[in-house]
């Protein structure tokens, strides 16, 4: 063997090792988060925080039962918006496409996609707090499906665009209308791809934290309405890790560790859904 | 299943009695935070049908959300300036509810003593002209306390804070410099040092620092356990913060506080009168469209004034004088009287 | 790849058009409602900030006060600090992204590779508020207790390096926006390198290049506009971040030249003060610097995009 080869091959082997560090620390990154979350976490999760309210500064044993209650609501209205918006843009790029149209949307959506949550607060705040005079969980709600929408979208027109041809045009050779067609045999084709799209974007807002600040805003008891100002456990992280208390840095760490694991939970679940199939049954 | 049902029937049952609840929404102050939360809890508990909810963005926070009419009433430190007032669309008053005491508060590694700070070392340090723990103005001041040889870490508030105002209020009185260079505001341009999100903030900051002073209310550094200074007064001793030397700063306010109750007792005259107190205020409008929620607002004021002082001490803040509860009781009245139209409200 | 036949069969006759004719209707709208949406984003931005657009002119963007109490505000300080932790964040991030990508894409094992690309895609998933607990909580005080002082000690006769260390400040916000930064690198870019037509690679082993030869030299290079696309996507993001942002920046509106010193970003003042914004320029200056945030991230992903599509364009011709 030559010294170049010698060289060459050494090379190789370096930069093997060189790059496969590299990506070993990266993803060593996410063991270092989740272990801290799970050992700070888990010491401080107990029975008091999924069931307490917030208690005042420098008192022991309260909660964020009502944060988590919140979340759930403002996430639950965030995606009873946005799914169904999201959903039928993507029918629309992918099946009822207008050349010119349809590109000026796709193009709007992946700059909405990218657009910085704290403007998506913005907006919500000028369309819905101002003229309400109120802070309100709703608020947060909008803001929420706005980011919600463009991923939807695009996972929507994505995996329909993949259904092959051949699906649609046997059921038109059949007869059915286009409308028929896309219902009856595309959309159930796609549903796989488009339900892991749907679960990773309610994931993804579920973390935000910046569209809620003025929106949703704060509360310490109980959110009885949707109008009203709602705690949401993104926003009680900010707050309480911000703080100086012992219990509140460990309440923050506790609902860090609910929150990845919902949002954990989910991106697994979605993975496993476009891996196995959860096939919908053909009307 | 039937354990389902059951506990369906608790939460539609809950969710029933949650939305008759009355719910009054609030934001202010994070320097009487403590004792705020506190109220309103115990408020609660004492009527489970109202809610108040109050959440610490600062005074700033407090006084631009009752301007934009988001919340039922603001809390601030800062007497709101008559620019400000002019801008409501509802007169509001001011009510002061405690009073308390902004503290020099420092983490310095090896240092548990309690320093002594003249007005000068205070303004020499957030000016950025004293940098280092142990210059020469501060250890004359503090003979036998071992200084580090360190730069000297400022915190001070990032949003609009009534606390840096009384600070601030305090250190233009005290120093000229400090007039000209910088003034007094709930936002002030900074020269030096870190920003903290409100009180809980700064604390925070302060906590994880070595070497970093910053200010606070007392009761963020009594409960975080943090050491707070003693600072010169007036009269020319060093005062410890405390019940008994912010009540003797207000001593004097007591007589000669204005019909609207805004007033500023910082370096207040008085031989063990803490320099740097203040009153803390709620700002509540004049007119409140909702009948249920003026009943509301009224009675928790009621309380205030009376049981709620009582909690007053064991937060390190100081009750209010006997006079000026007397008279914020005539101003409760006040409030939506007879005779003129109701605001343009929700 | 055979084209399919289609059958035109005029014979047989559809049945009536409505249904479709509503069925495209209904999903037309839904579509503007993403064009409406954003509009509408862009109106409110424009008037919101009215007040203070009218007063500053252009001077808002290179004037360094901020002063609410004499309603004078620049956004050079948030511009300086927005720019200055991204661009951190990248230096850090994209060698790192970059050469992870080129392992998992390239010189990985197939099942290995699929197995970390899911952990990775899984960092991306991780909140924004939670990089600032573990940022504010962890990393903080490891950057003020060890990592700051060494760099003092050893590069402290830079102007980068100077002043006390504070923990917060633009060095660790960079390195924590570099954290949340890689995992799109990585995805992107590996994306971009397995469109490379088969051909490219087995062209270059087959003149006996080594594996790695074969990546960096043919591989990567036909895969280069997609890697920057994916560079300029990564910063487009890093300039949009707020939570973790705000809570290591240390919230000092000031320019400083030090990376130990504190600092603020756009997002991070927008997040702190406008809750507390009094009077209509305040409230008009937070609102133009989301505009000016919203302008910046909508040039960068332009870029991004037109990289990345003309990498995949190229991918999908040649084959």
């Amino acid at each position: 063997m030559s010294k170049r080869l010698i060289w060459r091959k050494g090379v190789n082997a370096v930069m093997l090792t060189v790059t496969g560090v590299f990506t070993a620390v990266t993803v060593a990154f996410l063991f270092l988060i989740l272990g801290f979350l799970v050992y700070y976490g888990g010491r401080s999760l107990d029975w008091n925080f999924f069931t307490k309210l917030p208690l005042s500064a420098g008192e022991t044993g309260g909660g964020m039962a009502n944060a988590i209650l919140g979340s759930l609501e403002i996430v639950a209205v965030a995606a009873l918006i946005g799914l169904p918006i999201g959903f039928f843009a993507g029918v629309y790029l992918s099946e009822f496409e207008d050349k010119v149209f349809a590109s000026v949307v796709r193009y709007v959506s992946d700059l909405l996609n990218g657009i910085p949550s704290i403007v998506v607060g913005l907006l919500a705040w000028g369309l819905l707090v101002v003229p309400m005079r109120q802070f309100s969980g709703v608020a947060g709600s909008i803001a929420l499906s706005v980011m919600l929408i463009p991923i939807v979208a695009r996972q929507t027109e994505q995996f329909l665009r993949e259904v092959p041809n051949s699906l649609r045009e046997g059921a038109l050779a059949l007869g059915a209308t286009k409308w028929r067609m896309v219902a009856t045999v595309v959309v159930p084709a796609g549903s796989k791809g488009i339900l892991t799209g749907m679960i990773l974007g309610v994931a993804r807002i579920s973390g935000e934290s910046a569209p809620l600040l003025f929106t949703a805003f704060n509360n310490q008891f109980w959110n009885g309405s949707i109008t009203q100002p709602t705690a949401s456990l993104p926003v009680m992280i900010y707050f309480r890790a911000l703080s100086a208390y012992d219990d509140w840095h460990r309440q923050a760490w506790a609902a860090g560790l609910v929150l990845i694991g919902g949002v954990l939970t989910a991106n697994i679940l979605a993975r496993l859904v476009l891996a196995k199939g959860v096939s919908v049954p053909r009307g | 299943m039937k354990r389902r049902l059951l506990t369906c029937g608790v939460l539609l049952a809950a969710g029933a009695s949650i939305a008759a609840a009355q719910k009054i929404n609030a934001a202010g102050a994070t320097f009487p935070a403590a004792i705020y939360q506190t109220w309103f809890e115990q408020y609660h508990k004492l009527h489970p049908g109202i809610e108040i909810n109050y959440q610490s963005i600062g005074s700033g926070g407090g006084i631009a959300q009752l301007t934009g009419g988001t919340v039922d009433f603001g809390a601030s430190d800062m007497p709101m300036t008559d620019d400000q007032l002019s801008k409501l669309k509802v007169k509001a008053f001011h009510f002061p509810t405690v009073l308390g005491a902004v503290v020099p508060t420092y983490n310095i590694p090896g240092v548990s003593a309690d320093l002594k700070f003249t007005p000068e070392s205070l303004a020499g340090i957030f000016l950025g002209t004293i940098t280092k723990w142990n210059d020469s103005r501060l250890t004359k001041d503090n003979p036998g306390v071992k200084f580090p040889n360190e730069e000297i870490q400022v915190v001070h508030r990032s949003e609009g804070s009534g606390t840096t105002f009384v600070w601030t209020d305090y250190l233009s009185k005290v120093s000229p410099e400090w007039k000209s260079k910088v003034g007094a505001n709930t936002s002030v341009s900074w020269p030096v040092g870190l920003g903290g999100r409100g009180n809980e903030g700064v604390a925070g900051l302060l906590k994880q620092t070595p070497n970093s002073i910053g200010y606070v209310e007392l009761v963020w550094a009594a409960q975080n356990k943090l050491a707070t200074g003693l600072v010169k007064n007036a009269a020319g001793n060093f005062v410890k913060a405390g019940v008994e030397s912010v009540t003797e700063a207000a001593a004097g306010a007591a007589k000669e506080i204005p019909a609207d109750f805004r007033i500023s007792i910082t370096n207040a005259p008085g031989k063990q009168a803490f320099p740097i107190s203040s009153f803390t205020y709620l700002l509540i409008p004049s007119k409140i469209p909702d009948a249920a929620k003026t009943d509301a607002i009224k009675g928790f004021l009621q309380w205030m004034l009376a049981d709620g002082q009582k909690y007053a001490a064991g937060l390190y803040y100081a009750p209010l004088p006997k006079e000026i509860v007397a008279k914020e009781t005539r101003q409760i009245a006040q409030i939506n009287a007879p005779g003129a139209p109701a605001g343009k409200g929700k | 790849m055979a084209t399919p036949l289609v059958v035109e069969t005029p014979v047989i006759r559809r049945r009536t058009q409505t249904g479709d004719i509503v069925a495209r209707w209904v999903v037309t709208v839904f579509a503007a409602v993403i064009l409406f949406v954003t509009a509408l984003i862009v109106y409110q931005l424009w008037i919101g900030s009215e007040p203070s657009r009218l007063k500053s002119g252009f001077a808002f963007l290179t004037s360094s006060k901020w002063n609410p109490v004499t309603e004078e505000f620049g956004a050079l300080p948030f511009i300086y600090g927005t720019v200055v932790t991204s661009v951190l964040a990248l230096l850090i991030s994209v060698p790192l992204g970059v050469g992870a990508a080129i392992y998992l894409a390239e010189l990985a094992p197939a099942g290995l590779s699929n197995g970390l690309t899911f952990l990775v895609e899984l960092l991306a998933a991780i909140p924004s508020v939670i990089y600032g607990l573990l940022g504010f909580l962890t990393v903080v005080p490891l950057m003020r207790s060890y990592v700051e002082p060494f760099l003092k000690s050893a590069l402290g006769f830079l102007p980068l390096f100077k002043g006390p260390s504070f923990g917060v400040g633009f060095l660790t916000a960079g390195v924590v926006l570099s954290i949340m930064t890689v995992p799109y690198i990585i995805s992107v870019s590996r994306e971009s390198l397995l469109a490379v037509p088969r051909e490219q690679r087995e062209a270059a082993l087959a003149l006996g290049a080594t594996r790695w030869e074969a990546t960096w030299q043919v591989v990567v290079p036909y895969a280069k506009l997609g890697i920057f696309g994916s560079i300029f996507l990564s910063l487009a993001r890093a300039l949009g971040e707020t939570m973790a942002v705000t809570m290591v920046i240390g919230n000092d509106p000031k320019i400083s030249a030090s990376l130990l010193a504190p600092g603020y970003s756009i997002a991070a003042v927008v997040a702190n003060e406008f809750s507390e914004a009094t009077g209509a320029i305040y409230q008009a200056a937070l609102v133009e610097l989301g505009l000016v945030l919203f302008v910046l991230t909508i040039l960068i992903n332009a870029v991004a995009r037109l990289m990345i599509v003309a990498t995949t364009r190229k991918g999908s011709k040649r084959s």
